[in-house]
């Protein structure tokens, strides 16, 4: 302890292993490793198919390059204003169940059992996708864009009450604090102290969810939920591929313009 | 008059913030609590108005009883007590007019609240209160738009404009520069002598604390080890809130101050300042 040579410090350092036992770690990446290699042995290719399709993509590709727009323009037209319209009525309905379920849904200022119905609600929201719910609301409702609607809202609340949810439960609570402490109730608790805290970020999801929508109407179409994804879909069947180019090149520009308007807004408002 | 009886509080984690907390603040009164952090100071404060709900014990406001209240008679009970905090705690995306006018929010109904129709009084009100603590330029900035000062300036208005009949001041100082400090400490301790108003202030700056309020409770492991005025403050009692520690340059030389405190304001302040960039504090 008391001997006068500086104690011999190791000159290299590395950082410790993630999964301390070696005998493990090599067994888990050996295993990671044979079960690849056995997955992608049992994917079966036809090549003779492959090589078939590869004239069908070529036309494709030809179709994208001459895009017509004008065959069916009158179908593409119908279909895009179906389109939007569920999008935008879709989100507005959608934003509007999901504030409440949202707030219900915050653990730091809703009471347990409210937590749980709604987080309920928020999980059984979330566990399918559009489509299967498309397909769902199309067998009640019968073909056409109101049962893409009814689609498109039932998801807007998984996604917008769960994020919502989250977002008031990272305020900063003293500013919570301090409006409980003037004597002020629940419902003003909730506008004056949560609100502000959340509503930039609960205006950013709501045109982000707008666009998702959008996207997402020309994806249900093609189960019969109305909307561009329809004329899409038809489009294909009769292997009008210039005409399925020219709405594909629309959805594209309609996103890219709602992405840069969104991005706008949400500047301006923070 | 606020009265403290047998107060607890054990966290549900089970630690133990507050033991058989007891005393007395006269109206108009200025306490100023000290103590290590996690004494239990800002339970303390949390528990009269019930903000953390407390374990035992009595809390009586005038002739309230505020432990027995129900949820209802506990927020007409905090429409009474105003209450400023560390970090301001001002809604930072609202204006500075309804941060002060949110301190009336346990008079109007929630729809009138919503719109912010107010009634003319408390708008009234308002504006005098923001003249008095010298931000009327600022009445329609963003809270997030001021200085530190300001934000406490405008955290004060708030807790002013629910005319109460107490104050509890959580570290109102923490988070500002040591001049700013003492601009708003006088700034408390003047609108309470205005007023007649009885404060509690929790600070952890002693100097600061010895400079402006009238007595002192020490608060160490949730038990009052110390309750007298700022001139008993000695390197014992220190040591028994804080522990072993060279006191020397923290206590305020009380004969020295004594026979000077109007005139030697200025050079108090420089000399605390000089401990606080020294560290002693």
């Amino acid at each position: 302890m008391t001997t006068a040579t500086a104690p011999a410090f190791p000159t290299t350092w590395s950082r410790p292993p993630f999964i301390k036992r070696a005998w493990l770690r090599w067994t888990l990446y050996l295993g990671a490793l044979l079960y690849m290699v056995l997955a992608v042995g049992s994917v079966e290719v036809n090549w003779m198919r492959v090589w078939e399709g590869l004239d069908r993509g070529l036309r494709f590709i030809q179709g994208f390059l001459l895009p017509d727009f004008t065959s069916r323009w009158e179908d593409i037209l119908i279909g895009m204003e179906e389109s939007l319209t569920m999008a935008v009525t879709s989100t507005v309905a959608g934003v509007a169940i999901s504030v409440p379920i949202g707030i219900g849904a915050a653990r730091n200022i809703a009471p347990l059992p409210v937590y749980a119905v709604c987080r309920a609600i928020i999980a059984l929201s979330r566990s399918f996708q559009e489509i299967i719910i498309a397909i769902l609301f199309v067998a009640m409702f019968g073909f056409g864009p109101f049962a893409g609607f009814l689609t498109l809202s039932f998801a807007t609340i998984g996604f917008l009450a769960k994020l919502l949810a989250e977002d008031i439960e990272d305020i900063d609570e003293s500013q919570a604090e301090a409006v409980r402490a003037t004597g002020a109730g629940w419902w003003q608790i909730v506008t004056y102290a949560i609100q502000p805290q959340v509503m930039p970020r609960l205006i950013g999801l709501s045109l982000y969810r707008l666009d998702i929508n959008f996207r997402e109407s020309a994806v249900i179409g093609i189960v019969g939920a109305g909307g561009v994804g329809a004329t899409l879909n038809t489009a294909m069947d009769r292997y009008e591929y210039d005409s399925a180019a020219a709405i594909l090149i629309l959805i594209i520009l309609i996103v890219m313009a709602a992405e840069y308007s969104s991005g706008y807004v949400r500047k301006w408002l923070q | 008059m606020l009265r403290l009886e047998g107060l607890s509080k054990v966290y549900g984690t089970g630690d133990r913030a507050l033991t058989d907390v007891s005393f007395t603040v006269e109206p108009g009164q200025v306490v100023g609590l000290i103590g290590p952090s996690g004494a239990g100071k800002s339970t303390l404060i949390r528990c009269i108005n019930r903000l953390v709900e407390p374990s035992a014990g009595k809390i009586s406001l005038g002739d309230l009883d505020i432990t027995q209240l129900s949820r209802g008679g506990l927020r007409q009970a905090r429409r009474r007590i105003g209450m400023i905090f560390q970090e301001y705690a001002l809604v930072e995306r609202l204006t500075v007019m309804e941060n002060v006018l949110s301190g009336r929010l346990g008079y109007v109904g929630f729809w009138r609240s919503f719109f912010r129709k107010f009634p003319p009084e408390s708008v009234e009100n308002a504006y005098r209160l923001l003249d008095r603590v010298g931000l009327s330029a600022h009445v329609n900035k963003r809270a997030d738009a001021l200085s530190g000062g300001q934000r406490q300036r405008v955290g004060i208005a708030r807790a002013l404009e629910q005319d109460p009949d107490l104050l509890l001041i959580d570290e109102p100082t923490a988070s500002l520069d040591p001049k700013t400090s003492r601009q708003i400490m006088r700034l408390i301790i003047e609108i309470c002598d205005e007023r007649g108003l009885p404060a509690i202030i929790n600070i952890h700056d002693v100097a600061l604390a010895q400079q402006f309020v009238q007595r002192i409770i020490g608060l160490q492991g949730g038990k009052v080890v110390f309750d007298g005025s700022p001139d008993e403050l000695d390197a014992d009692v220190l040591t028994r809130i804080y522990g072993e520690e060279d006191w020397s340059a923290t206590i305020r030389k009380v004969d020295e101050d004594a026979e000077g405190t109007e005139d030697s304001a200025e050079e108090i302040a420089a000399a605390l300042d000089r401990e606080r960039l020294a560290g002693l504090t």
